[in-house]
């Protein structure tokens, strides 16, 4: 059985400037893989030519079997690739409910959508006491939890998210991380990217170790050290 | 005093078909962030296809918006599908050029198949009003292009908050990364906002075309009330661009009437200019 998602050597430009460089990683179905890696790694990058958002200018990306190299965006997510976007990217002037209805767009989502609602609430019971609210007025933390909500929404195989701790309380972090666990057992496949070395390798089975674009060491979590992973980490 | 009273009704008459006008330029500002230098020559187009399909099929002006309606979804549509949407990336002047150019090419097309005549919608509810008082009355077209415009503005606001393709185009004027990544075809709905856009633009050119005569070259007068109206509103808020309608048609026609008609036009760039100065964000953003 092949991998559920599946990247081999991509890679990505800004203009002339290469952020990722032959970058590979794969993801086993209902896993947690981890991409680590310290600010400017490439690790935003790499999600966004895996979503379609960004071009790749070399290299593959398939998901499900299907080669979804260069397709656009919304039909990658029709697939079941969902995606928590780097600080959230909630719909701002949209209220709480809104944007979790926004997550289920795609034909694959429509017609669950009431159930997933429900699910989402069940989940995050804060978001549907702000269900009326403008998304962009809340804190930091339940915006992340709409956008976990609204990628969860759209009935996906797999969910990445890209630091979702990124500059909350360690008590929300610490929450938020158990409902991912939970999706996982759920059955949901999940690709984390993160900067915090120590809580990844506590939550991932599989970590990738990202640096200056290349992806510089890979492994079983419970093989790495957080030693050998660190000195990956700043290159050293 | 009569005649003062008679010039507010009309001018807040006239102000919400001005909302109307201002409301699907206001959209492409806020959606799209294009500034539509074609919306007032595609609402004479509009007009000029209620005139042929009237001749055509002898239909009254209300009955053409049953072809008129559409036929103008299809070319905005086709607009921003086939050419806006290619050159979004590259800044905000090849887009502006663009519309500036379907400007020119409207008014030329026009001039070719019907001449620079002054052309009119005739229908015989124009010369009909309903009498207030002795001296006051409320002129019926009038009351119909105010509903019109108070109409279209209401269900577009009904469609943009209830449908999935409504909260699409505010999610994507809200954050067009986040929109694709929830599966939204970022270009197909700019194709569907514009032919909104250009849906608004079909029903108030054919309101107009009844109440004034229009010219080829009429386009730029609705393009700078468009304008003023998504000025004074603030752009993308649908409140203030009925608010704006209302205080634009009023100033005009009030305005018009102590001042003398000759005057009507000016009285409307001058709100327009304070507005300008004084609250460029308009009266309704933050
Ligand atoms: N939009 C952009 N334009 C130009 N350079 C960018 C852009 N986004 C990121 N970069 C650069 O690409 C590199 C990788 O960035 P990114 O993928 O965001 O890293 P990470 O997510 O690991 O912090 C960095 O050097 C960053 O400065
Ligand atoms: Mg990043």
């Amino acid at each position: 059985m092949s991998a559920l998602l599946k990247v081999e050597n991509i890679d990505a430009f800004y203009g002339d400037f290469q952020a990722v460089q032959q970058a590979s990683f794969e993801v086993d179905e209902k896993k947690i893989v981890s991409v680590i890696g310290t600010n400017g790694a490439g690790k935003t990058t790499l999600m966004k030519v895996i979503g379609g958002t960004l071009a790749a200018r070399g290299g593959k990306v398939w998901f499900a079997d299907r080669d979804i190299t260069g397709w656009p965006t919304y039909k990658i997510v029709e697939l079941g690739l969902s995606q928590v976007p780097e600080g959230g990217k909630v719909f701002a002037r949209m209220s709480v409910m809104e944007n979790l209805i926004m997550g289920s767009y795609t034909p694959r989502a429509r017609s669950g959508a009431k159930a997933s609602l429900e699910r989402v609430y069940e989940l995050f019971p804060m978001l549907k006491e702000k269900a009326g609210q403008a998304a962009g007025s809340l804190s930091g933390g339940q915006r992340q939890m709409v956008a976990i909500g609204r990628a969860l929404m759209s009935n996906p195989r797999l969910i990445c998210f890209d630091e979702i701790s990124l500059g909350l309380a360690p008590t929300v972090i610490k929450d938020i991380y158990a409902r991912i666990r939970q999706l996982n057992a759920e059955g949901i496949t999940i690709v984390l990217v993160e900067q915090d070395v120590k809580r990844s390798l506590k939550t991932c089975e599989t970590a990738y170790i990202m640096l200056k674009g290349k992806v510089v060491l890979s492994g079983k979590s419970k093989d790495l050290t957080e030693d050998t992973v660190s000195k990956a980490y700043f290159g050293m | 005093m009569d005649a003062i009273i008679q010039s507010i009704i009309q001018g807040l008459l006239l102000g919400g078909l001005y909302a109307g006008v201002g409301i699907g330029m206001s959209m492409i500002f806020g959606i799209v962030q294009i500034t539509n230098l074609a919306h007032g020559d595609f609402l004479v187009l509009a007009s000029f296809v209620s005139l042929f399909v009237m001749g055509a099929l002898g239909l009254n002006p209300f009955l053409s918006l049953i072809i008129v309606i559409p036929v103008m979804f299809f070319i905005g549509y086709a607009v921003q599908t086939t050419m806006l949407n290619k050159v979004l990336t590259r800044g905000a002047e090849p887009p502006l050029l663009i519309t500036f150019g379907f400007s020119i090419i409207i008014q030329n097309l026009l001039l070719y198949y019907f001449t620079a005549n002054a052309q009119k919608l005739s229908t015989p509810l124009l010369l009909k009003s309903i009498a207030v008082t002795d001296n006051i009355r409320i002129p019926i077209m009038y009351l119909i292009s105010c509903l019109a415009g108070v109409v279209i503005i209401l269900l577009l606001s009904v469609y943009m908050r209830v449908t999935y393709q409504g909260k699409a185009i505010r999610a994507t004027s809200d954050d067009n990364d986040a929109a694709q990544l929830m599966g939204v075809n970022i270009k197909r709905t700019y194709g569907i906002a514009m032919g909104i856009s250009m849906m608004t633009a079909g029903v108030t050119g054919v309101m107009i075309g009844t109440l004034f005569n229009f010219y080829p070259s009429s386009g730029s007068t609705y393009l700078i009330i468009a304008f003023a109206v998504v000025v004074i509103g603030g752009i993308g808020s649908i409140n203030g661009t009925l608010v704006a309608g209302f205080i634009f048609g009023l100033a005009q026609v009030v305005g018009g009437q102590i001042l003398g008609a000759t005057y009507q036009q000016l009285i409307g760039y001058i709100v327009l200019l304070i507005m300008l100065i004084f609250r460029p964000q308009g009266l309704f953003s933050k």
